[in-house]
């Protein structure tokens, strides 16, 4: 599903990424992990161009994202994304940001983005707040809101930027039963996270990235109970 | 102290009427300058340099001349220039929506700027193109928050207009112009076309404020 060959990422001087090639099927799920400055939301940013590489090739789909004649507003459309900050529009209603996209960007007529719209409120345990404005949900409500809008779209692969790390703890697990449920639903994912036991838990990999390299890529419970480099024994030291 | 208000009661409706004419002269001057202010705040933030310089320079054209020196410019030059024999209220209204666009482009820059950039990159990972975006999402939220600095621009907007009494609109400062030479009195026609002004300039803010609170429905 995604191709990633050779990505070096870099802001001026300063390369964040260097080098890193990896694979992820469709239907995988693969958590991105890593201290904070390793270049993990980079990586993710890239996935769907908010971020433009300054080397390398990205295939999502076996189309070259970073080719110059690539449709990037297409591949956008296939590749829905969650926001630490949420990022919830905050003049639209909650249905009114479910149905935006759909309807400007696809073409869809109201009901038919309504339909939809409903179905994915009530999948995520919000259908009550339809007609609230972002400002009036909780954190949790609003994440739980921003996934349904990514998913409103429905795209073949989502991207999460860690997103629970904004919120209080007590609604971190609301946020994280909902992403639990996607899993099950098949769709590709690529999630960057501190929460290690999640990551542990819902992943069929583990990106580790340090300092803007690729250092290991592992099944979680290989990667969890015996790590191969020293910079991820003392990373898992710390964080477990 | 002898105020002689009874003489000019029979020019009160020629007065009035001037109201229409400023009215309707701010409000063209301000839906041309914002729209051409919202062009030009866009070419600000875009990332090809000429079209930011353009609009630059644009801005420190009309800030860094009078008023009353462009109005004149345009209204006496365009005959001898184009030869198009511009009128009056044509020569005000052009004159003051590119100035009115060289001061609000700033304060609408400013207003794009001020949104989250997670506004912007929602919309993209979602596909939308930039115009939808700017148009659906930025700009209104932009708008929000600048919208007392844009009564302001239109206050601005509606007082300066006495300036197109000098090239012969007749305006309400020009009508009490009028009267006054009519009536060789000067002090009632003039404090009269003043307090119209203040109702007019109080009668803005006031539906200013009901807009703004319209608009704080979604905080």
């Amino acid at each position: 599903m995604i191709r990633i060959e050779h990505l070096v990422k870099s802001f001026g001087p300063l390369e964040v990424l260097k080098d890193i090639s990896t694979e992820v099927g469709s239907g995988e799920v693969v958590a991105i992990i890593g201290p904070s400055g390793s270049g993990k939301s980079t990586l993710l940013r890239c996935i769907n161009l908010l971020e433009v590489p300054t080397a390398g090739h990205i295939f999502v789909d076996k189309i070259d994202i970073t080719s110059p004649k690539c449709d990037i507003l297409k591949v956008r459309q296939n590749v829905g994304m969650v926001f630490q900050h949420f990022n919830l529009f905050p003049h639209k209603t909650v249905m009114g940001n479910l149905t935006y996209a759909p309807m400007k960007v696809k073409g869809l007529s109201k009901a038919d983005a309504s339909k939809i719209a409903l179905d994915l409120l009530d999948k995520v345990g919000l259908s009550e707040k339809a007609d609230q404005y972002p400002s009036r949900l909780s954190g949790g409500q609003k994440q739980r809101v921003a996934i349904a809008r990514a998913l409103a779209m429905e795209p073949a692969v989502m991207l999460f930027d860690e997103p629970t790390s904004a919120l209080d703890p007590e609604m971190v697990k609301e946020v994280l039963e909902v992403m639990k449920a996607l899993v099950k639903t098949g769709i590709t994912m690529c999630i960057v996270t501190h929460e290690m036991g999640f990551a542990r838990e819902v992943a069929d990999r583990v990106l580790f990235l340090d300092g803007g390299y690729l250092v290991e890529d592992a099944p979680p419970d290989i990667f969890f109970s015996s790590p191969k480099s020293d910079r991820a024994q003392q990373f898992l030291e710390k964080v477990l | 102290m002898n105020l002689d208000f009874g003489q000019i009661i029979p020019s009160l409706p020629f007065i009035l009427n001037g109201i229409l004419v400023t009215l309707r002269f701010t409000v063209l001057s301000a839906l041309f300058g914002f729209t051409l202010g919202t062009l030009l705040s866009l070419l600000k933030i875009s990332n090809i340099k000429p079209l930011r310089w353009f609009a630059e320079f644009y801005t420190s054209i009309f800030r860094g001349t009078p008023l009353i020196l462009q109005l004149a410019l345009v209204y006496f030059a365009t005959p001898q220039l184009i030869g198009y024999k511009i009128t009056p209220i044509e020569a005000g209204v052009f004159t003051f929506s590119l100035n009115s666009a060289a001061y609000s482009s700033e304060t609408i820059r400013a207003g794009i700027m001020a949104v989250d950039k997670g506004q912007r990159e929602a919309s993209m990972s979602l596909g939308v193109a930039y115009r939808p975006m700017m148009l659906d999402i930025i700009l209104p939220q932009a708008f929000k928050n600048i919208l007392p600095a844009l009564v302001n621009e239109t206050i601005a907007l509606l007082k300066d207009s006495a300036l197109v009494s000098t090239i012969g609109v007749l305006d309400l400062m020009r009508r009490a112009q009028v009267v006054a030479g009519q009536t060789f009195l000067y002090f009632e026609p003039l404090l009269v076309v003043g307090v119209i002004y203040y109702i007019m300039v109080m009668g803005l803010t006031q539906a200013a404020q009901v807009l703004e609170r319209r608009m704080r429905r979604s905080d």
